[in-house]
């Protein structure tokens, strides 16, 4: 075997007052000191809700438009969806726009918020919201349906905004 | 013949025949939209517009003639130039449409927007409204926005179907498709027309809205619906049949099928009919058992009775296979020779496909030999037999032979009668002992069509014991990336199993060995077996079929009572 001779060069000693150690921990204590009266970061969590800006990608939902989601149920989500959390069974509706989904659900056990089934939607339907919450005591219970799914589109006037300015 | 150039590259071709059949021989795509290989030329989608060299026009290549010393570019800077520019014609008045279409997924013209168009558009004016939702016939949905004007339908109407019933009206970018006023487009083949549309404006109302394409699987059949024996793509999602689409075989039913095997063969595979396990009848109830309870009691009840008061009706719905081991089981192990199928004939044959033999298989069953042969009685004389009382067990293959009250009476009147059926029917409903058959959709096996051609028919839904991916099913991508917890895995499997093996079971119940582990096993003894099946395999059959000796048929003499 051959012995790799590598000589370590040290760029720089070491000086005096940094090997006296004393005058560094005053330094650090320093930092300390000072963020003990900068305004705090942390916050009283289920109490106090952060907002998340628009570009945040929460738990997809379906866009209700009067009453009705805008969804016609191309599938196209289900498509692009990389981790195959989304199921759409289309049907006929009266509306000029044909179709609708009977059955919309997301598995939230599998989607990674990765918002791919936003940026495939032609309808512009499904969108990420700002909801960050989801807790569940079964599998069953993190499959969201259309009731769980739909929000009223007042809700997401930020997001869509959001979307058609930089996407 | 004539040597003609085609991109470089030299062909033989007869002068009959015009650039884009040369070309499509050779394995070279010149994209169309009008042009089909069994319709009249039309040439109005102007799409297949090549370069003949010393013509200072493009031609079409549909309606050009290949002549000596022709040299055609069909992938040159001016041709691509000119299929832009057609592209971007058609698609200025066609809806956006393809989150809402049913052909997204499978439409030409979306295809050929990815392959040969520029990818924009510059039309910034309103696109031409038309009808939408016109429900042109009982099966087909016409979406008139859609329509590119190929007239591919008209055509078909007039020249295959051979009932004219499409028509264009107006001009220009106002043309509608549309029928005679009061008419409707209700040929027996008029759901053909949806795969001819190269667009979404024909689509079927049947699967409207079912699903996308690309969510099913498809498999390789035959159509059940009578003695022809089309071949079909079986496609599914979630274990359930949601279409038959024709399959192409230029031998049997060319590109086509008709709207009754389209729409009526396949709906009884996943309807709440299906028998969902074995069962007996115990004191006038059909109560629901084990398998090996079932076969154990249909083996007690065979012992009793005398070979010449037993009979058997097989079936020309059942395979080939299913029917050969039917007949040695009837022959061999219970030593009767009273064997034979019903018929069922509706109407007569048309010039086309459809054939009055209402049953994919009756030329198989006689070939294999589940008939009666010299001693046996024939269907009517075992009817009759079991009114006089000399038959007194029967055991039927998967047919609903109990289509009259005559045969019902005389039927409830026998001592035992054994059922193999896929679905609850008036004749399960009398049985002694009924066995959950598995449908032509579920197994392997084959159809013998009235020409003599035997076709492969492949599982396309799994059944309990079948796994889509150890057993080699056809695959969706939802099939083949699915977690067993995932709700759109979950479709129902019915505990059913092809008759051959239900009859198997039963044989080596009464210690006969009947040691067969496949349908391919069963058809390798039949091709040793029987003269007119020699030398044929599964192999051999392949996807188009294969014609067995059909003068090696032996037929029999029916004896009139």
């Amino acid at each position: 075997m051959n012995k790799i001779n590598r000589k370590v060069v040290r760029t720089e000693d070491l000086n005096f007052w940094q090997k006296l150690y004393i005058p560094e921990i005053l330094k650090g204590m320093k930092i300390t000191i000072r963020q003990m009266f900068l305004p705090k970061f942390t916050r009283q969590y289920p109490e106090e809700k952060w907002i998340p800006p628009p570009s945040f990608r929460g738990r997809p939902v379906l866009v209700e438009e009067n009453g009705k989601e805008r969804c016609v149920a191309c599938g196209l989500c289900s498509r692009v969806c990389p981790a195959l959390a989304i199921e759409v069974q289309a049907a006929e509706t009266e509306l000029s726009k044909e179709r609708y989904p009977v059955k919309f659900e997301i598995n939230m056990l599998r989607c990674i918020f990765c918002g791919l089934c936003e940026e495939a939607c032609p309808e512009e339907a499904i969108v990420m919201s700002k909801d960050y919450e989801l807790t569940f005591f079964s599998q069953e219970e993190a499959i969201f349906g259309k009731d769980k799914l739909l929000m009223p589109i007042d809700e997401l006037k930020d997001r869509l905004e959001f979307l058609r300015k930089y996407r | 013949m004539v040597k003609i150039q085609i991109d470089g590259k030299e062909y033989q071709a007869e002068p009959t025949k015009t650039i884009i059949e040369v070309a499509r021989d050779n394995g070279i795509h010149i994209p169309h939209f009008c042009w089909h290989p069994r319709l009249s030329v039309s040439g109005n989608c102007r799409m297949c517009l090549v370069e003949v060299e010393k013509n200072p026009k493009l031609v079409i290549a549909c309606a050009t003639k290949v002549a000596d010393g022709m040299i055609v570019h069909t992938a040159n800077e001016r041709v691509i130039k000119a299929r832009e520019a057609i592209m971007e014609f058609l698609l200025i008045n066609h809806p956006l449409d393809c989150p809402i279409c049913d052909e997204a997924g499978e439409c030409k013209l979306q295809d050929y927007a990815y392959k040969y168009s520029k990818g924009y558009s510059r039309f910034e004016e309103e696109k031409v409204r038309k009808p939408k939702r016109v429900a042109l016939g009982p099966n087909v949905m016409l979406d008139v926005e859609r329509c590119i004007m190929c007239s591919r339908c008209i055509r078909f109407c007039n020249e295959i179907a051979k009932t004219p019933q499409l028509v264009f009206t107006k001009r220009g970018d106002h043309v509608e498709l549309t029928t005679a006023p009061g008419e409707e487009l209700n040929n027996p083949y008029s759901m053909n027309v949806i795969e001819l549309c190269p667009v979404g404006a024909l689509t079927s109302r049947d699967f409207r809205f079912k699903a996308r394409v690309w969510e099913m699987s498809s498999t390789e059949s035959i159509c059940r619906g009578c003695a022809r024996g089309c071949n079909i793509n079986i496609w599914v999602r979630n274990n359930e049949i949601l279409r038959l689409t024709p399959r192409y075989n230029p031998e049997v039913n060319d590109y086509w099928m008709c709207d009754y095997g389209r729409l009526n063969t396949f709906k009884y595979v996943n309807s709440g009919d299906r028998i969902k396990s074995p069962m007996i009848n115990k004191e006038g109830e059909l109560i629901e058992v084990s398998w090996e309870e079932a076969i154990a009691s249909a083996v007690f009840k065979l012992k009793n009775f005398k070979k010449s008061e037993i009979a058997g009706i097989s079936s020309a719905f059942a395979t080939n296979e299913d029917n050969y081991i039917f007949a040695k089981f009837i022959k061999q192990v219970l030593g009767s020779s009273n064997i034979d199928f019903m018929k069922h004939n509706v109407g007569n044959d048309d010039n086309l496909l459809i054939r009055a033999d209402k049953t994919p298989n009756s030329l198989g069953t006689i070939a294999v030999g589940a008939i009666p042969g010299e001693k046996g009685m024939n269907f009517d004389q075992i009817l009759n037999g079991i009114k006089s009382g000399t038959i007194k067990c029967l055991y039927v293959l998967c047919d609903d032979i109990a289509i009259s009250d005559e045969i019902i009476n005389a039927l409830s009147k026998i001592d035992c009668l054994i059922v193999n059926s896929p679905i609850r029917n008036n004749l399960t409903s009398i049985a002694d002992i009924v066995f959950p058959s598995a449908t032509y959709a579920e197994k392997n096996g084959t159809f013998t069509n009235f020409q003599g051609r035997v076709q492969r028919i492949r599982p396309a839904v799994a059944t309990a014991e079948i796994d889509r991916t150890l057993d080699g099913l056809a695959q969706s991508r939802l099939d083949k990336f699915g977690a067993p917890n995932d709700r759109w895995t979950k479709g129902v499997k019915i505990d059913a199993r092809p008759t051959w093996r239900i009859i198997v079971a039963i044989a080596n119940a009464m210690n006969h060995k009947f040691k067969y582990n496949s349908a391919e096993e069963i058809f390798n003894e039949i091709s040793t077996n029987i003269d007119a099946f020699k030398n044929l395999n599964y192999m051999k059959i392949g996807n188009k079929g294969a014609l067995l000796n059909i003068k090696l048929i032996k037929y029999y003499k029916p004896v009139t009572v």
